[in-house]
């Protein structure tokens, strides 16, 4: 079998933040009806996490769940652990309208680390970081690309954008964690 | 810069994370319909100066259609709605009366 490797193979940048790319992660779409118990049950049994409400995302022992839109949970696990996860979802959901996939190989994963992470995710985005407390994840835009990102804690964001745009995604962060191109601090 | 409130994630979404999809409430002249009509729903659209009500999509958040009432000239958003609507619902109609008491309605 052939071996998984993230977009960047982990790379990382020292500026004014810390921006490091998160090398494998699991994930997976999660599409159905966010009201239905079984999908809940299902959702809990394979994270351990509850389901999220509208603009949450909930954590439990074996990963965090997004609210992604009305029908669409995004389930971060691990990278491992996805295709078992996806085949168990599957099968607890067989009489539901829901479609679970893996989609870890088509996703890049960032965290951006220091007092300033808001302030370099502002910096990109149209969305009011300010506002966005932990357990909050915005989908909005990231400069020209499509990106969700939420707040580990205080210092910490996680930021996931399609594997395509991932090396665009990761200069875009540098030049907004340039030393010298601190706003407030 | 317009922003509108999405009403499916309930966040205030600028304009650059969404994408306009022209007139709402758009009735579909498909086979079967008069050349009139079929034009109709293709070409003719309101171009009001003024309260108007359109269709947008969250593009870059979660994807969904929904429909806008808002002011072309002020850009003076009345509010936003669900895309399942065929017409605008009693609220946002309350709401643009409430500041145009002269308007002369939907339709
Ligand atoms: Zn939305």
């Amino acid at each position: 079998m052939s071996n998984a490797v993230s977009t960047l193979n982990g790379a990382s940048f020292e500026g004014y933040v810390r921006v490091e790319e998160q090398g494998l992660v699991g994930m997976i779409t999660l599409r159905g009806d966010l009201t239905s118990k079984a999908l809940a049950k299902a959702v809990k049994s394979a994270t351990g996490a509850a389901m999220p409400g509208q603009g949450e995302i909930a954590s439990g022992d074996k990963g965090r769940v997004g609210w992604m839109s009305p029908d669409e949970l995004l389930l971060i696990v691990d990278h491992a652990a996805a295709n078992d996860m996806v085949a168990a979802l599957t099968k607890a959901l067989a009489g539901e309208h829901a479609l679970a996939v893996n989609v870890s190989d088509a996703r890049t994963v960032f965290r951006i680390i220091g007092a300033a992470a808001r302030e370099v995710v502002a910096k990109v985005s149209p969305a009011d970081v300010n506002a966005l407390s932990p357990g909050q994840l915005r989908r909005t835009r990231i400069a020209q690309i499509p990106a969700a990102f939420h707040m580990i804690d205080e210092e910490t964001a996680e930021l996931v954008c399609f594997r395509s745009v991932g090396k665009y995604a990761f200069d875009l962060l540098k030049d907004a964690a340039l030393p010298g191109g601190e706003v407030y601090l | 810069m317009l922003i509108l409130e999405c009403p499916y994630c309930g966040v205030m979404a600028d304009e650059t994370d969404l994408h306009g999809d022209g007139e709402a409430h758009l009735k579909r002249f498909g086979p079967g319909s008069s050349d009139d009509d079929f034009e109709g729903y293709l070409f003719m659209r309101k171009n009001p100066k003024g309260v108007h009500f359109e269709r947008w999509r969250h593009a870059s958040g979660c994807g969904k259609f929904f429909h806008a009432a808002r002011n072309t000239m002020t850009l003076e958003v009345y509010g936003t709605y669900l895309a399942q609507t065929l017409e605008p619902p009693k609220a946002i109609i309350d709401a643009v009366k409430a500041k145009h008491p002269e308007w002369e309605g939907y339709k």
